[in-house]
């Protein structure tokens, strides 16, 4: 493109410009004065751009009110004892949502503990061990595994993960680790443990992006003081690194919770959707986001699909909360250098 | 550093530690690994001339394709774009050149908001916006729904790219008596062009693959559709229904439906690396 950047608008020469520029500078060429129309074209850009940074505002506020709109009759026919209540009896009309915070929550957190260390690990590893050469294209394959569709990952779970979970890794934690409870009961393959393993999978390229960001903006006079004291590498990284990047890095997982707690595809395809609260992680669960991936088009009676749309709603305001509780952590130590999710 | 130096617990503990970032490193790597290779393996086996030109076949009859499911996916991912790449743009250049003050702040925050809404929440809340109103599933609510989840992502890109636009730049064009809004069109917005489109490449990679949005909204569909106001299939959607069914012949489907729609985000990606590391700024070295 040579379209020419600095040649004059045409519009200048409008009759209003001249005889309004004439007026003040009489001397001055007109074809120069673009204060009138530009003026009114710049009011009229950037009320254009105005109405799409409100738009941004009004979609949230349309949002919410259609969320709250939707489940008020399930609030007020239940109240609080909704997020209390253990049945879920779509035929008698009785709504508990405690089963399918259960299992969004103990899935997140299970996954959280197999993916923090991972993800923490990759970043140290990304930013300090690897070989120059590898970085590049370690942080591109991170990249791709950020990229898979939820969909893909819940498919690669019903065909591989699955078998593998069934047939070698729970028949191994139930020998070894059954006596603490967790480990019991029928190994069906479909669960709590594969999905909060395939979440895991999931959240560690966010992780991992995130404390890299925050281990790059320790300033370096702190490694150059650890190493100059003697320090090995890694306790240079424990109290140069990772001590100044703590809080940033607490964001970058409460980030990737936040990513957990609304996941739905993989996890539906993967936790065995059974609205229950068992201590064994190889039963079957449910959670939040699933349970509506799964009914919410089944749901014929209004007070049904309004108890679905109230788990919509509290998940959405419990995603809100931590996300902005994440977003505080990461900027305190970026400041304000926004975090990049890649 | 040798043992005998700084002590054998501190040699060893620093060994370790690097053993286990190492050991990480390659964890992450085996399912990332196994993921493509399986779908790869699982996929081309699958994929045939008739995956791209016919549609599903009835189950028990072997043959059909998804060739409506990329064209809904390709329809639906029009509408999203059409939607978001000028509400993403527009609020990012309003946040880069006018947004300093407080309302600027309040719509940074309502973008971060909107960027961490579950997808899912996001499909019930577009079936309550659109598809309660209009009483039937159809292709626009599907592609409001993605095209909203592009929004943040654009917009905040957008803002960066602008950012990083010098103000001399500006001040140049605007000394040369340019009007504000033209130096924003044809200055600031044309040096950022490259980082914005691929600002606008991710989001398309990243709403591409959602499911969820799609399951109260364009809802799937096993013909063909190019109206609007109908149901439409998707591909991420088809695939999950085909995941899901008990039956060997769409299993393989599922998987010849999950490597295209793998090749094309992970081309996306690729291509806005490459883009990205030839530096977002026109004119910059």
């Amino acid at each position: 493109m040579n379209s020419p950047h600095l040649k004059m608008p045409s519009f200048s020469h409008s009759v209003r410009d001249e005889a309004a520029g004439s007026k003040v500078f009489p001397t001055k060429p007109a074809s120069l004065i673009t204060s009138g129309s530009g003026n009114s074209m710049d009011q009229l850009f950037r009320g254009a751009l105005l109405l799409s940074a409100v738009s941004v505002l009004a979609i949230v506020v349309l949002i919410v009110s259609q969320l709250y709109l939707q489940s008020r009759l399930s609030i007020h026919q239940f109240g609080w004892s909704f997020f209390k209540g253990q049945n879920w009896d779509p035929v008698a009309g009785d709504f508990g949502a405690l089963p399918f915070i259960f299992g969004t929550l103990v899935s997140s957190m299970l996954a959280l503990a197999i993916a923090v260390p991972l993800g923490v690990g990759v970043a140290i590893f990304m930013n300090e061990m690897c070989p120059r050469p590898l970085r590049n294209v370690f942080s591109y394959l991170v990249e791709l595994l950020a990229a898979i569709p939820s969909v893909i990952y819940g498919l690669w779970g019903i065909f591989v993960l699955v078998p593998l979970m069934r047939q070698f890794i729970e028949p191994f934690l139930a020998k070894h680790f059954g006596w603490t409870g967790l480990f019991t009961g029928p190994m069906y393959g479909i669960g709590m443990l594969p999905a909060s393993v395939i979440l895991a999978i999931m959240i560690v390229p966010f992780i991992s992006s995130i404390t890299r960001e925050v281990m790059l903006a320790v300033p370096s006079p702190q490694r150059e003081a650890a190493l100059a004291l003697g320090a090995t590498r890694w306790e240079m990284l424990r109290i140069g690194v990772l001590r100044n990047a703590r809080v940033g890095i607490m964001g970058g997982i409460v980030l990737a919770l936040g990513r957990a707690l609304g996941e739905t595809m993989a996890v539906t395809m993967l936790i065995g959707n059974r609205a229950e609260i068992a201590k064994s992680l190889f039963a079957p669960g449910y959670t939040m986001a699933s349970v509506i991936a799964n009914e919410f088009s089944e749901a014929t009676e209004n007070l049904y699909l309004s108890a679905l749309v109230e788990i919509g709603l509290a998940l959405f305001l419990v995603t809100v909360i931590v996300n902005i509780f994440a977003q505080g952590l990461i900027w305190s130590i970026t400041r304000g250098n926004t975090a990049r999710s890649h | 550093m040798n043992a005998s130096y700084i002590g054998i617990r501190r040699y060893l503990v620093n060994h370790l530690a690097t053993a286990l970032s190492w050991l990480a490193a390659a964890l992450v790597l085996v399912p990332l690994l196994a993921i493509f290779g399986y779908l790869v393996y699982r996929g081309f086996g699958s994929l045939d001339w008739a995956f791209f030109t016919q549609i599903p076949k009835p189950v028990g009859e072997s043959g059909g394709g998804m060739a409506n499911a990329i064209v809904g996916s390709a329809f639906i991912l029009l509408i999203a774009s059409c939607i978001g790449v000028p509400l993403g743009v527009g609020s990012g250049i309003y946040l880069a050149e006018y947004g300093r003050g407080r309302f600027g702040h309040l719509v940074r925050f309502t973008a971060d908001v909107l960027n961490g809404i579950p997808s899912i929440v996001m499909g019930i809340a577009i079936y309550a916006l659109v598809v309660i109103r209009q009483k039937h599933f159809s292709a626009f609510a599907g592609g409001l729904a993605l095209g909203i989840m592009m929004v943040p992502t654009i917009a905040r890109a957008t803002e960066g790219m602008l950012l990083m636009v010098p103000q001399a730049l500006r001040e140049a064009a605007l000394g040369l008596g340019i009007p504000k809004w033209r130096t924003t069109i044809s200055i600031a917005l044309r040096t950022a062009s490259a980082g914005i489109i691929t600002g606008i490449m991710l989001a398309f990679a990243r709403v591409a693959g959602e499911t969820a949005p799609l399951l109260f909204t364009a809802f799937g569909n096993s013909f063909w559709n190019m109206d609007p106001t109908q149901p439409t299939a998707a591909l991420p959607l088809q695939i999950f229904v085909f995941a899901i069914s008990p039956y060997e012949e769409w299993h393989r489907k599922a998987w010849a439906g999950a490597l295209v729609l793998v090749v094309l985000i992970v081309a996306a990606v690729t291509s806005v690396r490459i883009v990205a590391s030839r530096g977002v700024l026109k004119g910059s070295h």
